[in-house]
């Protein structure tokens, strides 16, 4: 996993820099998604990205994980340029795209699979892993007995089990229920606060942005650029009880004022 | 753990899809009975069911020897198309060039009459096993590779996206995205194909052949004796009734999985 091209300020583990993408159209000007982005996440850092539809989150996660080749601009992992698909990038989908046939313990060692882990092996990896996803006993089920949390802690699961330097989370919790969602927000801020996995998080939740990010990064509407970035100090770990200090409520209006004022859905 | 509760449910749900069958089909042949034994009364036009089955019963030894050759020639050409059916659907999944050349060909092989094409195949190929492989397999491979290559096309763009983001290759995202998930479309298309395959024997064998049910029930034409005509259309139908449902088993041995998913949650993966 070494070599390659090395650039970078050798403190972060991902940077996005100068960071445009645009989708050929036809019979039009190509449509601008994401214009000059620029930032950066250090090790174990956790990082929300959040914007109103449009401003081009999705593309942005393509890019990290060298899904597609961005128009402009660099985006380096532990100091590599990612060219094609990368391997340091661990990708969770919004849905949360367990197969059906596969039990959940086979779900889980998909990453590993096909990265070439015996099918034995990859198994034996994961299965430590699931009495802290909650998912003890579950090893053998298919995804369709599990509830909706636990599917997306499957998934996680799944994500995480593949080792790489960056996660990448796109709206993880964005189909659960309201109270689900939660308790799936705290237990992830416990399992962050316990693993200082780099995540790199995307969100249309603000309170959800707030509550497990150490930096907020807002978009505005397309073309996606910076509009802010808002760090969030409040101390970990964090509980139930951080939604309620008034810290917390100063850092959601302002995400939401710098929302706000770029966006131009009614 | 809940096996026997499984096992329970599965019993009244396989006892709720066969009642109404089954109780058209005692309906039917008391009519069947009741016409021919009051209204028609002449068992060269219209034998009574009682006359068929023990007709039948009588010549058992006769109806098994030619049931087997035929049985044998549906094996062999359903598992010719079966071959040929993946063959040609990962083909038309892996190259867009492949699916445009390939579809149509396939189409128009489906408006072949085998009429007209059977007695052409024995020439060709003789009387014995080839040219009836050759027509079950003709007969049945369409609707297979039909509803595999429409499986594997139903595979999710995410899924596909997820896989690449791990780094698999095209085929392994083949293996273990789209080839699982074009199961429940083959076993449709395996149940449609396989009420084809006895059907497709008998036609070739009606073609030229020394033995087998279709040349039997072509005999006992000749010589007038409709109650066994009859009696060997009645093993034809029920082997293709055991074979339809054989797909079922097969399909909960496969596809284990399927037994948990609800209609309303296979839908939703589906789109």
């Amino acid at each position: 996993m070494n070599g390659g091209e090395r650039a970078g300020d050798g403190q972060h583990r991902l940077e996005v820099r100068g960071l445009t993408h645009e989708f050929a159209r036809a019979d039009q000007a190509p449509l601008r998604v994401l214009e000059g982005l620029d930032f950066a996440v250090r090790p174990g850092e956790f990082t929300a990205i959040i914007g109103p539809s449009g401003s081009g989150k999705s593309t942005l996660f393509n890019l990290v994980a060298g899904l597609d080749r961005p128009t402009s601009g660099v985006i380096y992992v532990d100091g590599r340029a990612v060219t094609g698909h990368s391997e340091q990038v661990a990708y969770m989908p919004q849905k949360d795209l367990l197969f059906p046939w596969r039990t959940i313990e086979d779900n889980a060692a998909l990453g590993l699979e096909v990265q070439g882990t015996a099918k034995k092996a990859a198994r034996a990896a994961v299965r430590p892993l699931f009495p802290e996803f909650g998912l003890d006993g579950f090893e053998r089920s298919y995804p369709a007995q599990l509830s909706g949390g636990m599917r997306q802690r499957a998934a996680l699961l799944r994500t995480v089990a593949m080792q790489r330097s960056v996660l990448l989370l796109d709206e993880p919790f964005g189909a659960l229920d309201s109270l689900t969602r939660t308790q799936m927000q705290l237990w992830l801020a416990q399992m962050w606060q316990r693993h200082s996995w780099t995540v790199l998080l995307v969100t249309h939740d603000i309170r959800e942005a707030v509550f497990l990010a150490d930096s907020v990064h807002v978009l505005t509407s397309r073309p996606g650029r910076l509009a802010a970035r808002v760090v969030v100090d409040l101390p970990r770990p964090r509980t139930t009880q951080t939604f309620l200090q008034p810290e917390f409520a100063r850092l959601e209006q302002q995400v939401l004022s710098a929302l706000g004022t770029t966006s131009d859905v009614p | 753990m809940t096996t026997p509760v499984i096992a329970g449910r599965t019993g009244r749900r396989v006892w709720r899809t066969l009642w109404p069958p089954l109780l058209l089909a005692v309906a039917l042949i008391a009519g069947w009975q009741l016409v021919g034994q009051f209204a028609i009364r002449d068992a060269q036009v219209l034998p009574t069911p009682w006359q068929v089955v023990s007709a039948g019963w009588q010549v058992r030894g006769d109806l098994w020897h030619n049931a087997l050759p035929t049985l044998e020639e549906t094996a062999a050409g359903f598992g010719l198309s079966f071959v040929l059916s993946w063959l040609i659907a990962t083909a038309m999944d892996f190259s867009d060039a492949a699916r445009r050349a390939v579809y149509p060909l396939l189409v128009a092989s489906q408006t072949i009459p085998v009429v007209a094409i059977a007695p052409l195949f024995v020439v060709i190929f003789g009387f014995h096993l080839l040219p009836k492989v050759l027509l079950v397999a003709l007969a049945t491979f369409f609707p297979l590779t039909a509803s595999l290559a429409e499986g594997f096309a139903t595979a999710d763009g995410d899924a596909m996206r997820l896989l690449r983001s791990m780094g698999a290759s095209r085929w392994q995202s083949f293996a273990k995205v789209r080839v699982p998930g074009a199961l429940p479309f083959f076993f449709t298309g395996l149940r449609v194909s396989i009420t084809y395959a006895i059907g497709g024997a008998v036609f070739a064998e009606y073609a030229g052949a020394e033995d087998g049910l279709g040349i039997y029930m072509q005999q006992m034409q000749s010589v007038f004796r409709r109650d066994l005509v009859f009696a060997t259309i009645l093993v034809i139908a029920l082997v293709s009734v055991l074979l339809f449902a054989s797909t079922y088993l097969l399909e909960r041995l496969v596809t284990p999985w399927r037994r948990f998913e609800t209609r309303r949650g296979s839908a939703q993966d589906r789109t």
